[in-house]
């Protein structure tokens, strides 16, 4: 049997860290993006459009993102596709957080003061230009902290990706375990490193909270 | 290509989900029930506790909001016997699920409890009440009225995580699909009757929660 030294241990973990913070980069930056068409939607003028996003927040928030995660992975093998784990898992966690990003999008967009929308069509601008130039701009400053916040969440269920077979993390862990058989250590490693990547976050969404939120205090 | 969808090659297989079910809401009653508890008592431990307390449970929730749910179960499954404490599945899953409610239900009672105006404080000392009574029998009721729609939605969230306690073989609604998928191997029916369960079951309990709420919070004022 190899030694495992603690050193061992730590250097394994991080080079598989490099995976869940690739994960969450592509999470994020994927599920911005559709959040963004899935928000325009939710708030549009067309109700079916506002529908068809409810369903689809409804959808994602309301089931278990591990069922998302299986459903893409055989869901696209049956399309066709053969998909490697990490397409898989790029795609469910692209959709799962677009829903979320589009709801918390949507309580800012709806905070901004309806007397905004009405002096801006008062000067003749037309929905999408309201939008872009009133009230998206507004609404973005409000969004920064709580979306600062949702990262910490993208960047925790990246693990569950190991399930599919992703090896990032916490597959790292698993594997680890297996072959030191000192879970103790590897979980409470995992943890740490989990820990130091979300915590700073968690930390910039609230003191962006309070420094953006500065107006509005009492 | 042509999948035909076979819907029917579940039915058989119905009992299983059944128990699945049960064991899923099994484990939402009782990490939910003993999340809040902990969320409370560490929201006390916060804002009145004695002081050497809080860095502690300042740790807690930090610790614990900024781990994976998964590592979290895999920790107290797999981790804790080195120290002595082996637990079975349901009770790793269980705790697993308390003590990361506990920590998010936390940081909202906290908020709910900050809300609170000081009159509150002080017409309860006039009444000479002690410092707990006045948490117990004034400020605690109207401080989870104000935050229970937040509360409930994250008892629906870790409702949901529940189901990655199929992974320390806890025997819930996700175990059962896992097992009926190695059974039938007809994984994407499979999955899709799970997750249209599971959606179900988080409306229901949304429901739940706010008819709960309306039901404890009648009177309180807002």
């Amino acid at each position: 049997m190899m030694a495992f030294t603690l050193w061992d241990i730590v250097r394994n973990l991080l080079l598989a860290a490099r995976w869940t913070v690739v994960l969450a980069v592509v999470a994020f930056a994927g599920g911005a993006l559709l959040g963004m068409a899935v928000l325009m939607m939710r708030v549009s003028r067309h109700r079916w459009q506002r529908r068809l996003a409810w369903a689809f927040i409804e959808l994602f928030q309301g089931t278990p993102l591990l069922m998302q995660l299986f459903l893409t992975f055989f869901g696209l093998s049956l399309a066709g596709i053969d998909v490697p784990a990490w397409v898989a898992a790029g795609s469910a966690l692209i959709l799962w957080s677009a829903a979320f990003l589009a709801e918390i999008w949507r309580g800012c967009v709806e905070s901004i003061n309806r007397g905004q929308w009405e002096a801006s069509a008062s000067l003749a601008m037309g929905y999408v230009q309201q939008m872009r130039y009133v009230v998206l701009p507004q609404a973005l400053r409000i969004a920064v902290a709580p979306t600062v916040g949702f990262a910490v969440q993208i960047v925790k269920s990246t693990a569950l990706t190991s399930i599919i077979g992703f090896t990032e993390l916490s597959k790292a862990s698993t594997i680890i375990t297996n072959a030191t058989f000192n879970p103790f250590t590897v979980y409470g490693v995992a943890a740490l490193i989990y820990f130091a990547l979300c915590w700073p976050l968690s930390r910039a969404s609230l003191r962006l909270e309070r420094r953006l939120n500065a107006p509005h205090r009492h | 290509m042509a999948y035909k969808f076979d819907f029917l090659s579940i039915a058989d297989y119905t009992p299983v989900l059944v128990k699945g079910l049960g064991v899923t809401v099994e484990l939402i009653a009782v990490g939910a029930v003993a999340g809040v508890a902990i969320g409370i008592a560490a929201a006390w431990a916060r804002t009145e506790g004695p002081r050497a307390l809080r860095p502690f449970v300042t740790a807690y929730v930090e610790l614990i909001r900024n781990t994976p749910f998964l590592i979290q179960l895999f920790f107290i499954f797999f981790g804790l016997p080195a120290l002595g404490v082996q637990l079975g599945e349901m009770q790793a899953a269980c705790l697993a699920m308390a003590v990361n409610l506990g920590a998010y239900s936390a940081e909202i009672i906290r908020a709910g409890i900050a809300a609170t105006p000081r009159g509150q404080y002080e017409a309860g000392a006039s009444l000479a009440m002690t410092r707990l009574e006045v948490f117990r029998h004034i400020v605690l009721k109207p401080a989870l009225a104000r935050i229970w729609p937040a509360l409930s939605s994250q008892i629906v969230i870790v409702m949901l995580g529940s189901a990655v306690c199929s992974q320390i073989a806890a025997e819930d609604l996700s175990f059962a699909a896992n097992f009926i998928q190695s059974r039938n191997f007809r994984a994407f029916e499979v999955y899709i009757v799970t997750t249209v369960i599971y959606l179900l079951l988080a409306i229901l309990l949304r429901q739940l929660l706010r008819l709960l709420g309306q039901r404890m919070f009648r009177r309180a004022p807002r």
